[in-house]
């Protein structure tokens, strides 16, 4: 099967409690903190998730194996209003370094009051990555995927 | 509070229907295969095979008595179903990392000024 309409966006609101700069300084320097480590392509766990704070910069997990995998490009770096960032990691669980099917992210943040914050988040541009059946064995052949399933058994067991 | 905008959390925003679906992402399944793997009745899974399949996600065809039920093989349709999933626990986080630096920040002002601002 094939699909011709263009797959829309992801879309999140958040609303915290603290000043735009602390919003925007928590959002992109301590991205490792708040990005769930049980998302990643490399061979071993996630030590650290990485966004560098320019232009240009790479967006990458290093593996407790010291491993880097690139995610992405950090596009546009406008402090402390907004970011835009690549995610470029394609239907086979692999880093896709060409730009022209990279996957973009713009986080927005805007000022409600002076310590609240309203940060927007849109993830766009899914057509440009590709996908295909490779998706379901690189998930089979125990990509980041299996992982999560291992972890909601876990929670369930321990809710139960 | 934190909120996901735009359709919820998704089709994927249920964590016993991204179960299935990362079950289904390793090896097609009958619904019963789905029920013995998970903590969830039967009749549960049924719900959310519905849910998915209307969703597009997962697709099924017959075999013998049975349905077996699958990816749907548009792969970058369920890539953005996952990363629904994944953004919804990475804004939730965050929106917990940042207060929690919020909080810092107006302790140690507390601390400096000596007094309740």
């Amino acid at each position: 099967m094939t699909t011709s309409a263009p797959i829309p966006p992801i879309t999140g609101t958040v609303t915290v409690a603290v000043p735009i700069e602390t919003a925007f300084g928590v959002f992109t320097g301590s991205i490792n903190s708040w990005w769930p480590h049980q998302f990643h392509i490399g061979h071993s766990d996630v030590d650290q998730v990485v966004l560098e704070p320019v232009e240009g910069g790479r967006w990458y997990e290093r593996g407790v194996d010291g491993v880097e995998c690139d995610w992405g490009r950090v596009l546009a770096w406008e402090p402390p209003h907004r970011l835009v960032f690549t995610w470029q990691i394609n239907g086979m669980w692999q880093f896709d370094p060409d730009p022209a099917r990279a996957s973009e992210i713009e986080a927005r943040f805007s000022a409600d009051g002076p310590d609240q914050t309203i940060v927007t988040v849109e993830h766009r541009y899914f057509d440009r990555l590709e996908g295909g059946q490779a998706i379901n064995d690189a998930i089979r052949g125990g990509g980041g995927w299996a992982l999560l399933l291992d972890g909601f058994a876990k929670t369930v067991t321990d809710h139960a | 509070m934190s909120t996901y905008g735009d359709g919820g959390l998704g089709l994927l925003g249920d964590p016993t229907r991204r179960a299935i679906f990362e079950l289904l992402a390793r090896q097609p399944c009958s619904v019963q295969e789905l029920a013995d793997r998970l903590p969830v009745s039967r009749p549960a899974v049924s719900q959310h095979l519905r849910v998915l399949k209307d969703g597009g996600l997962v697709v099924s065809h017959p075999e013998g008595n049975r349905r077996i039920y699958r990816l749907n093989p548009a792969g970058v349709t369920a890539l953005r179903a996952w990363l629904d999933g994944v953004w919804s626990d990475a804004l939730t986080g965050f929106h917990k990392v940042a207060e929690a630096a919020g909080e810092q920040a107006r302790t140690d002002d507390l601390d400096l000024n000596g007094e309740n601002p």
